[in-house]
């Protein structure tokens, strides 16, 4: 296992590397200075001048890149010129708003897959399987900002049941809190269920036909305890990664739908950012979730050799 | 958000159902679809339909009359006029966008698949980097730094495929490089590029097609996702996306502002979506693949 972990680390090293790397020519492709930028068109040549010097805009890129990383490498992503809050504490205070989406998103998805995916498994082919194959293909042309419409219109507006916005924080109202994420979350969740549900439908039949399950069926036991205790757990694994990978994906469907139902998470601080052409925070917020999407990856690879020790034998 | 990887996954979904591998009237209605589509957004200009960027106060959210098929939008722009020449952008950078992925992704995957070894670790390494970030966000900070036109969303949105489509060509290629035809090829003793052109690439070609309308389909998707947060091409230019993004402001009076734009993006997209998928299929060499 530690060799696995090693080879895996030695991998993630340079692929980290270059997306810092990557990020910080993003951020250099901006046309024009980023001196004039904040200073306003108004500032004179010599503030200008003296602004590039403080923020070492003078010198040359690769110079730039390696003052950049060794700051990053020492927690200090920079801070906004405009509320000068700095990078790290602004994604401190978003994250937990994102987070508690994201969990309940892929709960939801979870929650409505795994039954599903039990049933059609079971009658494979069957009316259900179909129709359900057809659905998720449907799904795949729906994307997340037309199902925020359809269910917004539908429950905010038309049945009146659930808020489209105001959020609060959980401490100050648990229960206005909860309700603020069912919309976003379900959203979501409509996007991720489909995929959950194909991967472990196709596991689940798969394990169904094992020799172990006919012995179980054999020695009389319950169809639900077959299926529930002895098929499950194995037929499981490409779920879990899948739903590792689907946080990352998550971390994209968030920054809409953050936007849409305005949620302070990570997503509306990026897009907040971008309308506010605050570019140090744009820089450091996508920074942060691109490493966060490597770093989650590389867990995920991690969880899945635990869970199945042919990967980390290298035969699977 | 489905993003650049549905088309992935459209993968892993559609091939368990072998009933589509036939051409049924579903694939004929979504063929129609498009071509209907296209034709309008080409032919836009030359229709009789009112300008989609005039402004009249008085007929803001007009209903549907003679004048104005679908109505009017919160600005009283006609609906239907701003709904085809909203496909003609949107369809401009569904379709270029895809292109820079097959002609780039296509051509690094092939060199990975046949030629293996140390090209190969670099390439598909390179690839993991842009499949790093998650593609709304690099799409979003790209474009935020470069400046929103058409070009940039088209560049940004068919770099972001190019991964993807590395991956199919290079899967293709990888499988055809050990059959019979291309080790007689290397025994009449034909030299690398007539191999790769002559005999790979023409077997390679469809299922990359396949894999472009999916493409299209995707990037429909993520510049609609840019535009409704208004990040994509600047107003006044109509674009399915914006025309969403702006109709959600009004979903209590008159949702069809929203509705209309999101219908046209979902029967596009489904359209690219089923056709894509039944040439994908037809394509596939593994009987009922998965």
């Amino acid at each position: 296992m530690a060799r696995f972990i090693g080879r895996r680390l030695v991998y993630l090293l340079p692929v980290l590397l270059a997306v810092t790397l990557l990020t910080f020519l993003i951020a250099s492709l901006l046309p024009g200075d980023l001196a004039v930028t904040i200073l306003g068109d108004q500032a004179t040549p010599e503030k200008v001048e003296a602004l590039r010097a403080q923020m070492g805009l003078d010198l040359p890129l690769w110079e730039r890149y390696l003052r950049w990383l060794w700051g990053v490498a020492h927690g200090d992503l920079g801070r906004s010129f405009r509320t000068g809050e700095t990078v790290l504490a602004a994604v401190a205070d978003r994250l937990p708003v994102s987070l508690e989406l994201m969990v309940i998103a892929e709960g939801m998805g979870l929650l409505i897959a795994i039954p599903l995916a039990i049933l059609c498994a079971v009658k494979s082919g069957g009316a259900l399987d179909r129709f359900m194959t057809g659905l998720a293909f449907g799904k795949l042309s729906l994307p997340p900002y037309l199902v925020a419409i359809l269910l917004i219109y539908l429950f905010a507006v038309e049945l009146n049941l659930l808020p489209a916005t105001g959020w609060v924080p959980f401490s100050e109202d648990p229960i206005t809190n909860i309700r603020s994420f069912v919309l976003p979350g379900l959203t979501l969740a409509f996007a991720e269920w489909p995929v959950l549900m194909r991967v472990l439908r196709s596991d689940m039949i798969a394990t169904l036909q094992e020799d172990y399950i006919a012995m179980a069926k054999a020695k009389g036991l319950k169809p639900a305890r077959i299926l529930l205790v002895h098929a499950l757990k194995p037929s499981s694994l490409t779920l879990v990664t899948v739903t590792g990978i689907n946080i990352g994906r998550l971390i994209g469907g968030t920054l809409i739908i953050e936007t849409i139902f305005a949620l302070p998470g990570i997503g509306r601080l990026l897009v907040g950012a971008i309308y506010a052409r605050d570019f140090i925070i744009l820089q450091g917020v996508v920074l942060f979730v691109a490493v966060g999407f490597v770093i989650v990856n590389f867990i995920v690879d991690m969880l899945y050799a635990v869970l199945d020790p042919r990967i980390r034998h290298g035969r699977a | 958000m489905a993003a650049l990887e549905a088309g992935i996954d459209s993968i892993e979904v559609a091939s368990v159902a072998r009933r589509r591998r036939r051409i049924g009237p579903l694939f004929v209605v979504a063929a129609a679809w498009i071509v209907l589509i296209v034709s309008a957004a080409i032919l836009a200009g030359v229709l009789p339909l009112p300008s989609p960027t005039d402004i009249d106060m008085l007929g803001k959210r007009a209903p549907p009359s003679a004048e104005h098929w679908l109505g009017n939008d919160g600005l009283g722009r006609d609906v239907l006029s701003r709904l085809i020449y909203g496909a003609r952008f949107s369809l401009t950078v569904g379709l270029l966008a895809p292109v820079i992925g097959v002609v780039i992704g296509g051509f690094l995957g092939m060199m990975a698949g046949y030629f293996r070894g140390r090209l190969e670790t670099f390439i598909v390494g390179g690839m993991d980097v842009l499949l790093a970030f998650p593609p709304l966000v690099l799409a979003l900070a790209v474009t935020a730094y470069l400046g929103q036109s058409v070009a940039n969303l088209t560049l940004v949105i068919g770099v972001l495929g190019i991964p993807a489509f590395t991956r199919v060509a290079r899967a293709v290629t990888l499988s055809l490089s050990e059959r019979e035809f291309v080790t007689a090829a290397r025994a009449l003793g034909a030299t690398h590029s007539r191999i790769l052109l002559r005999e790979l690439l023409p077997n390679v070609a469809l299922p990359l097609l396949a894999f472009f309308l999916l493409g299209v389909a995707v990037t429909i998707v993520v510049e609609g996702a840019l535009s409704f947060l208004g990040l994509g091409v600047p107003p006044p230019t109509p674009s399915w996306g914006s025309m969403i993004g702006e109709g959600r402001e009004s979903l209590d009076i008159a949702p069809q502002l929203a509705f209309l734009p999101a219908g046209f993006m979902f029967a596009t997209v489904l359209a690219f979506n089923i056709v894509g998928d039944t040439l994908r299929a037809l394509t596939d060499p593994r009987p009922g693949a998965l």
